[in-house]
C-alpha cells in the first residue's frame, strides 16, 4: 500500500508518494487561495509522476497552515460562548482579556463564570453547578450559538467539572460543538481557555474544510482514509481534526523535521530547513522536534499547547543580495547583507541565474560554486570577494542559528533540507556531522506521509500522597491510553518524554508532570 | 500632596523594571499586569505618593501574593483577596489604612498592592522592603530593624481570612503564613503587619516604584531606537556588567521546597576564554568565576541575567543552553549591607560560607514625584 504526504506551504504545495520508508516520486505546485486545488493539482502530479493505481493508495496526510491562516486573518470564524468553571477565583481576568480587540469583537458571543474549578491537589474549590450550567447553556442558545468553548480551573489535574459541562451542553444544546480546554491546553488558565476558545471558533471552518478535502480525493478517485498533520509532529483522523483544528498551527516546520528525522535516520540533531524565503532551525528529540517552552501567539493570541520549538530567520534561496561595496579597496572585507527581503515564488524568473535582474542568495551560492542551477555564465561578473562575503554571511547567520538550538556545548549532527538548503556548505562549525539525504527538497510532504500518533499527559501531583515511580507509571498509562484512543497500534506504543518538575515557592512537594507516549498508525 | 496616577503604559513598564529586579525570581508580572489594566478600565485610579507625603502616625499596610507561581498561572485571584487582607489588618489594629505599599519590587509584587489600592481609592507609597525579590516573608528591611511581627492577615479567593496575632518571630510568622497558604491551595493574599509614616521613611527602601518604572522605560525606548538595552539598564541602574555570554549548562535539583540550580555561562568579549557560575533558590544568589572560584557577586546585591540582545529578563525557570546572557550587578540598598541585615539576607543566610564584598556604591533612585 502507498502513502500520499501532502504539505501546503506559503509558496508551495508539495505532495510525495511513499511505500514503506520509500519516497516513490514527488510533486511540487504553487499553493492557491483555495488551498484545495493547490492540493489537487499537487496530487494529480505526484500520481501522474509516479503512475501508482489509486486503489493502491492506504492513506493520504495533509499538513496544512489553513486554519493558522483563518486566525491571522480573521476569516471564517465563528462565534463562540465561552463556559469557565471557576467558582470564586479567576474572577479578576474574565475570559479573553488579553485578546486584540478586533479578533475578540469576531469571537466572542457570550461568557459565563460559573461555579466549579479545582485546586492543585485535584480538590474542588467549589463544587459544580449543574443549575447554573443549564441556565448559561439556555443562554447561549438564546443567542443562536453553536459552537462552545469549557474551561475550568486546574482541569489538567481534574477534567471532571469539564466533561460533566460537557454533558450538559450536549444536552441543553443540541448539536452544539464543545471544545474542552483540557483536551487541548496544558497548565495556564488564561492561555489554555484561549487555545479551547481559538478550537471553538474554528470548529465550522474545519468541518467545511475537511469536507472540501475529502471532495478532492473522491473526486481524484481516491477512497483511502484521510489524516491532517498535528503540530508535534504525529497526524490525527480527519474526524478528530474536524474537532481540534488547533492542532494543526505550525505543523509546516513539524513536518520538515520530522521528514529530516526519516530521510536521515537520526533521532537527535538539528534541523536546517531553507526554503524561498525563511530559514526554519529546530531541534529533534527522540527524533520529535523539541516543544517551545514558552507561551507562542498566534495571531496576537496567548496560547500555550505544544507548539515546535523553531527559530526562524529571513534568508532563503530568494534573499535578496545589498552589496555594501566600498568606494575604495582599503583591503577589508566586503560587506555584504542578505535578506529578509526575498522575490519568494519568483526565484525561478528573477534571480539572475535564471535571466532575471534580481542577485539573490541562489546567484552567490551559484558563483561560488555551491550549486549548480540556473545559467552560471550569467554571474561570473561578480567579483570574488563579494562572492567570498556572501557565502561567509550565509554560513555564519546559520552556524549561529545552530548554535543557539543546541541543547548542549557538545557538536551535533546536522540535516539540511528545503529547496534553498544548497546555499550553506556542508562544513558547518558546531556539528558533529552534516547529512543532505536524498529528497531533501520535500521533507516537509515526507513528514506528513510519516504515520505516527500520539497522547500526552500534563498536571500537578502531590508526591506527598503518590511516590515518584507510582505517580510517572500512573502517568505513562494515561498518555498510552489517550495515544491508541486516538488511533495508534497498542503493540508499537512507547514514552518519548517524561518530564517532572517540581513547583517552586512551596514547602509540599507538588510536583508537575508531563509525558508522551507515541505509536503507529493503525491502518 | 502631589500624585502620580499610572496609566496602562506606566503598567507595562513597571512590570518590565520589576522582572530585571525580581534577579531570576519573584514571579511573572504578566498577569498582574492584565489585572491592573482591568481596574483603569473599571475607571479606578492607580495613584503613587512620595513616602515624605505620609504622617509619623499614618498607617501603611503592605500586600502582595504568597505562594507558588506554577499555582498562581492557574487559580488566577478573584480580585479583591489583598484588599480583603488589609481590611483584616485594619479591623485588627482599629485604624483604617492612609496607604498602601510593596514588600518586594521585585517581580510580581510590585503590581499586587496597585490592585488593592485601586480597589480601595488608597494611594500607594513609592518605597518597598527590598529593592529586589527574595523568596521569605522575614527577608525585608522592616523586620531586619525591628518591625512587630503580627499581626499579618492571609486571605484566599474563597474569603477565607486568618489574621497571624502574636507571632514570636518574623521567621515564625513566614512559617505560619507558608503553611496557611499551602491550605489554601497553594496561592494567597498576604498583608504584612501595621507601619507607621515614621517607619516607612526610616527603614523603606525609597522609590523603588519610580525606579522599576524609569527601568523598563529606559528598555523599551532603548529597543525603539535601537540602542543597546543591555548598558541602558547598566547605566540606569549604576551597576556593572558582571559577564557576557552563553548559557553553557544547568542544572536543577530542590531542597525544602525550593526550586535550586547552577548555571554556566561561557565568556564572549572581553570575558572569552572565562567562565561563570551562577546558583540560585528561585532567585540569583551568588555569582563565581568557574575557574578559581573567586566570588564575583552575592546577595543582597543583585544578580540580574538579562537577554544580550533585548534586555529581556530571563527567569531562573527559563535559563537553558544556548541563550546568549548578560549578566548584571546591581547594588543594593545600603539598608541590606549592614551586620543585622546580612544575618538575615547575607551569603550566610543561604549557606555559602563567605564574606559579603560590596558590587560597588549604591545611588538612591530618583522619585517620579515628590513632596
Amino acid at each position: 500500500m502507498y502513502r500520499i504526504g501532502v504539505d501546503v506551504g506559503g509558496t508551495n504545495t508539495d505532495a510525495v508518494v511513499m511505500r514503506g520508508r520509500e519516497v516513490m516520486g514527488w510533486a511540487k505546485r504553487p499553493t492557491t487561495p483555495d488551498v484545495t486545488s493547490g492540493i489537487v493539482g499537487a496530487l494529480t502530479g505526484v500520481l501522474a509522476e509516479t503512475k501508482i493505481e489509486r486503489t493502491s493508495v492506504g492513506a493520504v496526510m495533509i499538513g496544512t497552515t489553513h486554519f493558522t491562516n483563518a486566525v491571522v486573518q480573521r476569516r471564517g470564524l465563528t462565534r463562540v460562548a465561552v463556559f469557565r468553571l471557576c467558582g470564586p477565583a479567576t474572577l479578576s481576568l474574565p475570559p479573553m482579556v488579553d485578546w486584540p480587540p478586533d479578533l475578540r469583537d469576531v469571537v466572542k458571543g457570550h461568557v459565563a463564570l460559573l461555579p466549579g474549578g479545582f485546586e492543585f491537589d485535584g480538590k474542588p474549590i467549589v463544587p459544580f453547578d449543574e443549575r447554573a450550567q443549564r441556565d448559561a447553556c439556555r443562554e447561549a442558545r438564546d443567542l443562536g450559538l453553536n459552537s462552545v468553548a469549557v474551561s475550568s480551573v486546574f482541569s489538567p489535574v481534574n477534567a471532571e467539572h469539564e466533561s460533566h459541562a460537557h454533558e450538559i451542553i450536549s444536552h441543553e444544546m443540541p448539536g452544539a460543538a464543545i471544545s474542552l480546554s483540557h483536551e487541548i491546553g496544558r497548565l495556564g488558565l488564561l492561555e489554555r481557555e484561549n487555545a479551547a476558545i481559538m478550537n471553538a471558533c474554528l470548529r465550522d471552518l474545519g468541518a467545511k474544510t475537511i469536507a472540501a478535502f475529502r471532495q478532492s480525493l473522491a473526486d481524484l478517485g481516491l477512497a483511502c482514509p484521510l489524516y491532517l498533520a498535528q503540530n508535534d509532529g504525529t497526524l490525527m483522523s480527519a474526524d478528530f481534526a474536524e474537532k481540534f483544528p488547533v492542532y494543526t498551527f505550525a505543523s509546516g516546520p513539524t513536518n520538515s523535521m520530522r521528514g529530516a528525522a526519516f530521510l536521515s535516520g537520526l533521532q537527535e540533531g538539528i534541523v536546517v530547513d531553507i526554503g524561498g524565503t525563511t530559514t526554519d532551525i529546530g531541534a529533534l528529540v527522540h527524533g520529535f522536534p523539541r516543544e517551545a517552552s514558552v507561551e507562542v501567539e498566534v495571531g496576537g493570541v496567548r496560547t500555550n499547547f505544544r507548539m515546535p520549538d523553531v527559530y526562524s530567520f529571513g534568508l532563503g534561496g530568494g534573499s535578496i543580495v545589498t552589496d555594501r561595496r566600498p568606494t575604495r579597496d582599503d583591503g577589508r572585507p566586503w560587506p555584504v547583507e542578505i535578506g529578509p527581503l526575498s522575490v519568494g515564488y519568483e526565484l525561478t524568473t528573477k534571480a539572475r541565474v535564471f535571466g532575471g535582474e534580481v542577485l539573490t542568495a541562489t546567484d552567490v551560492a551559484v558563483a561560488g560554486g555551491r550549486a549548480e542551477i540556473g545559467d552560471k555564465s550569467r554571474v561570473a561578473d561578480l567579483g570574488a570577494p563579494l562572492v567570498a562575503s556572501g557565502l561567509d554571511y550565509i554560513q555564519r547567520r546559520v552556524e549561529e542559528a545552530i548554535d543557539r538550538m543546541k541543547l548542549s556545548r557538545e557538536p551535533v549532527p546536522v540535516i539540511l533540507v528545503g529547496g534553498g538548503s544548497i546555499l550553506v556548505s556542508e562544513r558547518l562549525a558546531g556539528a558533529s556531522e552534516v547529512l543532505h539525504p536524498p529528497h531533501y527538497q520535500v521533507a516537509n510532504a515526507v513528514g506528513a506521509a510519516i504515520a505516527q500518533i500520539s497522547g500526552e499527559v500534563d498536571r500537578v501531583v502531590s508526591l506527598a500522597e503518590v511516590g515518584r515511580n507510582e505517580a510517572l507509571a500512573a502517568a505513562k498509562q494515561e498518555a498510552a491510553d489517550r495515544a491508541i484512543a486516538a488511533g495508534a497500534d497498542p503493540a508499537t506504543i512507547h514514552i518519548v518524554d517524561v518530564e517532572d518538575i517540581p513547583l517552586a515557592y512551596l514547602p509540599s512537594s507538588a510536583t508537575r508532570v508531563r509525558v508522551k507516549a507515541v505509536g503507529e498508525l493503525r491502518l | 500632596m502631589r500624585e502620580w496616577f499610572l496609566s496602562e503604559l506606566d503598567l507595562e513598564y513597571v512590570a518590565l523594571g520589576a522582572a530585571i529586579l525580581g534577579t531570576g525570581g519573584g514571579g511573572n508580572a504578566y498577569l498582574g499586569k492584565l489585572r491592573a489594566w482591568e481596574q483603569l478600565r473599571a475607571g479606578r485610579r492607580i495613584r503613587i505618593i512620595p513616602p515624605e507625603a505620609l504622617k509619623d502616625d499614618d498607617l501603611v499596610i503592605a500586600v502582595g501574593g504568597i505562594g507558588a507561581p506554577t499555582v498562581g498561572i492557574e487559580k488566577i485571584e478573584r480580585g479583591d483577596e489583598g484588599l480583603l487582607a488589609v481590611r483584616a489588618i485594619e479591623k485588627e489594629v482599629g485604624k483604617p489604612a492612609a496607604a498602601l505599599m510593596t514588600d518586594e519590587i521585585g517581580g510580581a509584587n510590585s503590581i499586587e498592592p496597585m490592585i488593592a489600592a485601586a480597589l480601595a481609592d488608597l494611594p500607594m507609597v513609592d518605597v518597598d522592603g527590598m529593592g529586589r525579590a527574595f523568596p521569605e516573608l522575614q527577608m525585608n528591611t522592616f523586620f531586619i530593624y525591628g518591625l512587630k511581627p503580627w499581626p499579618g492577615a492571609l486571605c484566599d479567593e474563597k474569603g477565607n481570612t486568618v489574621v497571624f496575632t502574636d507571632v514570636q518571630s518574623p521567621l515564625w510568622l513566614e512559617k505560619l503564613a507558608r503553611a496557611g497558604t499551602v491550605a489554601m491551595g497553594c496561592t494567597a493574599a498576604f498583608a504584612l503587619p501595621p507601619i507607621t509614616g515614621q517607619q516607612v521613611n526610616a527603614w523603606g527602601v525609597k522609590y523603588t516604584v519610580s525606579q522599576v518604572w524609569r527601568l523598563g522605560r529606559t528598555v523599551i525606548e532603548a529597543r525603539a531606537e535601537k540602542r543597546d538595552p543591555v548598558a541602558a539598564i547598566l547605566a540606569h541602574e549604576h551597576g556593572k556588567l558582571l559577564f557576557k555570554g552563553k548559557i553553557v549548562d544547568v542544572a536543577r535539583w530542590t531542597t525544602g521546597g525550593f526550586a535550586r540550580g547552577r548555571l554556566e555561562i561561557e565568556g564572549f568579549d572581553t570575558h572569552q576564554k572565562q567562565t561563570l557560575q551562577i546558583e540560585f533558590q528561585n532567585e540569583n544568589l551568588i555569582a563565581r568565576a568557574a575557574e578559581r572560584g573567586d566570588v564575583i557577586a552575592t546577595v543582597p546585591d543583585l544578580i540580574c541575567i538579562v537577554d544580550s540582545e533585548t534586555g529581556r529578563p530571563i527567569s531562573t525557570e527559563e535559563t537553558r543552553y544556548g541563550l546568549r546572557v548578560s549578566v548584571l550587578g546591581l547594588p543594593a540598598t545600603p539598608l541590606f549591607r549592614t551586620p543585622e541585615a546580612l544575618a538575615v539576607i547575607g551569603p550566610r543566610a543561604f549557606g555559602y560560607d563567605v564574606d559579603y564584598q560590596p558590587l560597588g556604591e549604591y545611588v538612591m533612585p530618583e522619585p517620579v514625584v515628590t513632596p
